[in-house]
């Protein structure tokens, strides 16, 4: 038990985890966005594949990082636009487009990096964000070595979670997006466009996401490798779930969640962790993120369009 | 009153049609709205009222015709347009978001996207003012999710005065109102004429036409048949405008009822309250009030949906051991579903389909697990020719049948079973004068062969035109039955509106 | 403009859209090789040579066909209750344990009792796998598209813990693989001298199985009506949660019978990559064949045709094989659209 203790009061404990929980934020953000707006992406998944492999090859190809982060955004930006497309005005299967999303953007980043680099057997390597301590915060004991010695793009991932909320609940664009997850019919009936609204958000959330990639990339590693996303895209799924759709709790999911993930990968390494097969360990994050989706079921508000597809139709 | 001739005109419609595949929803449709004066547009349903006024509104776009707006004639097909121009509507079925708050929804949309801040402040302050001017009282707070029926439709009003609305178009405002609710809006609608708006009063009620409107225009089948002041036009008149011919109303002849079927006795649900009510054969029972007080438990209580928490269910004199919808079919109770497509057939299922859906694992439908296709598709037939279902035969998908056909096709399936019992929910809402007439007739001949029937509806005039024994329900509590003209509609509404349960409960405690 | 619903779809609309939704695949495809610096037609060429070029390459074809038919149909048949099984692939490695913990020496029977053995506990097995999200959705109303997801990556991660322990071939210098399965296990030949398994038979037969279940059944009859209308079913009185349970039943045992043949039909023993993804394919295989079981048959050998065309074209052209994969997921994209655009019309105003 000393280790547990042990562990959770070191500072690098908490600096791994706020690292860990940077490209969830942001990716989950990105869907917490499209959900609300009513449309469910389970592009994610790909999307964030999409957006490590275009962030690092920009990179990789002579683009500094901030414009890398740039490319990777736009790609993810163009998955969006053909989920969108294929979910919204033609209101097809969010589940299947979703999917087929993943597929299509995962394949087409493998086929584009074979093309890219037929040669490599290892992957090469990028001059990745570096830390960056933010004055005098980090120097406050142990929280700001854990909180304020991070690179700049963790930083940016806590800033968007700031915006978006802020964007959510304090202006007119939020509102109609909340509400266009809410009821369509009532967007529609003031003169805005559903179809508008739905697909800026399933767009910009697929940006949002394709950034979250793109931190695996150039930030928390500094290549790229195949299976690196991994399943977090389906994590941040869950965790727009236990937010109940709100910026602040996702955020709070996302942190917890990357602790418990810090903390397995610390307890490998402890004697009472050998006892136990790796595996065990590897699991656990998504076994956690299935029970966090139990204990969240009862409590969760979900917008009461999400899935329901809009047509203005006429019988 | 000021002479409405005398003022100017807000609203000119011109010749507006409108056409859905091969039927006319609208055709030439002309009339004109004046300052401050309230007009009844009156038809039945599906008479193309609420298309004309979507395409005023923009949501629709018209084949053909020309609207002009305070002189100016309106782009088509854009509802922003339409607001900006001074348009409101309050939409039958509301268009609210129920998640969000009042505030939120009344200001959803009145500013730039994209814009900065909130500005919730300075809007409460403004709604605050116009509540307090047209006597709209609701919490600005509160989730819409959490407001009664007549509370929603007040967001409604409040929305589209927010928007400086000069002109409100109200759908079927009051179907869904108690009695008491609807003279409170003819009260707000009275104060926003008396401060120069205009109304248009879209309804099916005589009376209501009678009591709010100056001037009466009345649709049939997508035209304008007659316009003329309310005052100078006789209810009777109306009726027959409006209807085209006289239909005679169903005159049930007196039955002697029979033994109780149905009996229930001090039920409890998450919202039934201590129900007790009894239904016995040849005898049509009629449950009133406004819809959402318990009606639809009631209704899945019946049907074998729910269960009680609380209380005795009792099937001809037996406590059933299990209660499902299939015990219940067993049972022969025939349910028509207040939805039709939603609980009661499957769109993408054809007719026979439909036809067998509760009935499919019984002979001869099936045997040992295996589907008897003939036996589905002679059912289906059987209900074809006997209910009249217009359609190009048993293999079409019933979405493709009109809302009255499929009516028809459930009204087979019910009667197929030839049911004891029948639970007869909204069972012509929606549906045009002729395929009503034909539920209704269907419903008192099966009264008259000595079933028990359960009708309920949110339309006061059909459950007192049809039922034997009138119940009221409010806030899941049943009323006592009053029998056939025992008590008048006023009378009714007080119980519809939860006046005198109180009293009711004082006399169970003496 | 919008978009309209058209009441009955012309049969031109209803099989046109979809033929040109393949034609677009099949110009994508050759855009792809262009972009790999390979002369298209020639890609699409090899492609389709070393699909059904000889009776080697047909063979190849349809061995790599057997999991994906089997995949495809549990999707087909999940999806037609809309159960939202995406967990195949994890059904698929659990089905394909059972096969390798009773086929490597436990049960020393002859085959004729050993392989009906090790399929239904493989079912078994992948049912299990499936009735776990089933029943979180039924009892907490959680969504199992992320349930099925996340699970996938637990049982793979199950599996390489067996095959690192329990399950770990002791004559195999340490790489992590299961002990070949004992000879009465293996699934013979269709014919002497033919390179193509039982396996492929048995999917076969599964697939006409599936279809008279769907089509003549009343439990087949209860799954459509769940899936396209689950509260009219309810109300006429199925009982909505009975008909998920057996469809997970069906569905993640069907998915298991694809671990379960390439155990026992091809590979012979257990590794971690033995499904290079056949779970999620099967999706595509299922949508391609618009949930019908046959289909499923002629789309899963289509869709072989492509990777192991893809894999030769690949050698040949020294184009990807991803693009295989790329072809396929836009192939998935375009049908989902054309479905969509052949029930609908675009309408000005």
């Amino acid at each position: 038990m000393n280790e547990i203790v042990d562990i959770l009061l070191s500072t690098g404990f908490w600096a791994a985890a706020i690292r860990i929980a940077s490209p969830l934020i942001f990716a989950a953000m990105g869907e917490l966005i499209c959900e609300r707006a009513g449309v469910l992406n389970l592009g994610i998944e790909g999307i964030m594949v999409a957006g490590a492999f275009a962030g690092w090859m920009a990179v990789y190809s002579g683009a500094g990082l901030w414009p890398g982060v740039g490319v990777a955004m736009l790609a993810g930006m163009a998955f969006g636009l053909l989920h969108g497309v294929l979910t919204v005005p033609f209101g097809l299967s969010q589940h299947v487009v979703g999917l087929g999303i993943t597929l299509l953007a995962t394949s087409a980043t493998y086929f584009a990096y074979r093309v890219a680099l037929p040669e490599v057997t290892s992957p090469p390597k990028i001059a990745a964000f570096a830390s960056y301590a933010i004055p005098w915060l980090s120097d406050i004991p142990g929280l700001g070595p854990a909180l304020f010695r991070q690179t700049p793009l963790t930083y940016a991932a806590f800033g968007t979670a700031i915006a978006v909320a802020l964007v959510l609940y304090r202006t007119p664009l939020g509102l109609a997006i909340r509400a266009v997850g809410e009821n369509p019919a009532a967007v529609a009936a003031q003169g805005l466009s559903v179809t508008g609204l739905r697909m800026g958000a399933v767009i910009m959330g697929s940006g949002l996401m394709a950034v979250g990639g793109a931190f695996l990339t150039m930030s928390a590693f500094d290549s790229f490798f195949f299976e690196m996303v991994n399943g977090r895209g389906w994590i941040c799924i869950a965790l727009v779930v236990f937010g109940a759709w709100r910026p602040g709790k996702t955020v709070l999911g996302a942190v917890l969640f990357a602790a418990f993930d810090a903390l397995q990968i610390r307890l490998q390494q402890t004697p009472l962790g050998a006892g136990v097969p790796y595996q065990v360990f590897l699991m656990a994050p998504y076994v956690l993120s299935i029970l966090a989706l139990v204990v969240m079921s009862r409590r969760a508000s979900v917008p009461a369009a999400l899935m329901v597809p809009f047509n203005r139709g006429e019988r | 009153m000021a002479r409405h001739e005398e003022q100017e005109v807000v609203l000119r419609l011109e010749g507006i049609t409108k056409r859905f595949g091969s039927v006319a929803a609208n055709d030439g449709v002309s009339f004109t709205l004046r300052r401050g004066e309230v007009v009844a547009l009156l038809g039945e349903n599906g008479a193309g009222k609420t298309t004309l006024m979507n395409i005023l509104f923009g949501l629709y776009t018209a084949d053909a015709g020309r609207i002009e707006l305070f002189g100016r004639v309106l782009p088509a097909g854009q509802p922003r347009a339409a607001i900006e121009a001074g348009v409101g509507m309050v939409h039958q079925h509301f268009t609210l978001a129920e998640g969000l708050c009042v505030l939120d929804n009344i200001v959803l949309g009145t500013r730039p996207l994209w814009a900065f801040g909130s500005g919730r402040r300075g809007a409460a302050k403004r709604i605050a003012a116009l509540m307090a001017d047209y006597g709209l009282r609701v919490d600005m707070d509160a989730h819409v999710a959490d407001l009664s029926v007549g509370q929603r439709q007040r967001v409604e009003i409040l929305k589209a005065l927010y928007r400086d609305a000069r002109i409100l178009i109200l759908d079927e405002p009051t179907a869904v109102l108690t009695p008491q609710e609807a003279t409170d809006l003819f009260d707000t609608l009275r104060r926003a004429v008396a401060r120069g708006l205009s109304v248009i009063f879209i309804s099916h009620k005589l009376h209501e036409v009678e009591a709010i409107s100056d001037r009466v225009v009345v649709v049939r089948h997508g035209r304008v048949v007659a316009e003329a002041r309310t005052s100078d036009t006789p209810p009777a008149e109306m009726a027959r405008l409006m209807v085209g011919a006289e239909i005679p109303a169903p005159v049930p002849r007196p039955v002697k009822p029979g033994p109780v079927l149905v009996d229930l006795h001090g039920i409890g649900t998450g919202t039934l309250r201590e129900v007790t009510l009894q239904l016995r054969a040849g005898q049509i029972v009629g449950l009133a009030g406004v819809s959402g007080n318990g009606q639809g438990a009631l209704a899945d209580l019946l049907g074998g949906l729910i269960e009680a928490e609380t209380g005795i269910l009792r099937i001809e004199g037996r406590e059933p051991v299990r209660w499902s919808p299939r015990d219940a079919v067993a049972a022969r109770i025939g349910r028509i579903p207040e939805d039709r497509h939603g609980s009661g057939s499957i769109g993408d299922f054809d007719l026979s389909e439909n036809a067998i859906l509760e009935r499919y694992a019984d002979p001869p439908m099936s045997r040992f697990g295996w589907l008897n296709r003939r036996a589905a598709r002679a059912a289906a037939e059987r209900i074809i020719a006997a209910y009249d279902v217009r359609c190009l035969g048993p293999d079409t998908p019933i979405r493709l049948l009109s809302g009255g056909n499929m009516q028809k096709l459930i009204l087979g399936r019910v009667m197929a079973i030839a049911p004891k019992i029948i639970l007869a929910n909204q069972p012509v809402r929606g549906l045009d004068i002729g395929a009503l007439t034909y539920v209704h007739g269907q419903l008192l001949a099966a009264r008259d062969r000595g079933a028990a029937v359960l009708l309920i509806s949110e339309d006061l005039d059909e459950v007192i035109a049809l039922s034997d024994v009138i119940h009221v329900m409010s806030e899941g509590r049943l009323s006592p039955g009053f029998a056939r003209g025992a008590k008048t509609p006023a009378e009714l509404g007080e119980w519809m509106a939860g006046r005198g349960f109180a009293a009711m409960e004082v006399w169970g405690a003496a | 403009m919008r978009l309209e619903a058209i009441p009955a779809p012309s049969l031109a609309r209803r099989i046109g859209f979809p033929l040109l939704a393949l034609g677009g695949t099949a110009l994508l495809a050759m855009l792809l090789a262009a972009i790999a610096g390979a002369a298209p037609l020639q890609v699409v060429g090899l492609i389709a040579k070393g699909a059904a070029g000889s009776k080697f390459a047909l063979l190849e074809t349809l061995n790599r066909a057997t999991p994906l038919i089997f995949t495809g149909l549990a999707v087909a048949v999940a999806f037609r209750a809309k159960l939202w099984n995406i967990g195949a692939e994890a059904q698929l490695y659990l089905g394909a344990v059972m096969a390798v913990v009773l086929g490597t020496g436990a049960l020393a029977w002859p085959a004729a009792a050993l392989l009906p053995a090790m399929a239904m506990a493989a079912m078994a097995a992948g049912a299990m796998a499936l009735l776990v999200p089933t029943f979180l959705k039924t009892r907490f109303g959680v969504d199992e598209v992320v349930t099925t997801l996340l699970l996938n990556f637990v049982a793979l991660l199950f599996v390489s813990y067996l095959l690192e322990g329990p399950l770990k071939d002791p004559m195999g210098l340490g790489w992590p693989k299961s002990a070949a399965l004992i000879p009465e296990a293996r699934l013979p030949r269709m014919a002497e001298g033919l390179r193509l398994h039982w396996g492929f038979g048995l999917a076969l037969i599964a697939a006409g199985l599936v279809w008279v279940l769907q089509v003549r059944t009343i439990w087949g009859f209860e799954m459509r009506a769940v899936g396209l209308n689950a509260k009219a079913a309810r109300f006429a009185g199925m009982p909505v949660t009975a008909v998920l349970i057996r469809t997970a039943v069906l569905s993640g045992g069907l998915a298991a019978l694809a671990g379960f043949s390439e155990v026992a039909g091809a590979k012979g023993n257990l590794t971690t990559d033995l499904s290079p993804g056949f779970g999620y394919t099967g999706i595509i295989v299922a949508m391609l064949a618009l949930l019908n079981p046959l289909g499923v048959v002629v789309a899963a050998i289509f869709v072989a045709g492509v990777f192991v065309g893809a894999d030769s074209m690949s050698r040949a052209a020294g184009v990807p094989t991803y693009i295989a994969d790329i072809v396929l997921a836009a192939a998935l994209l375009g049908m989902v659209l054309a479905i969509g655009l052949g029930r609908m019309r675009v309408r000005r105003g």
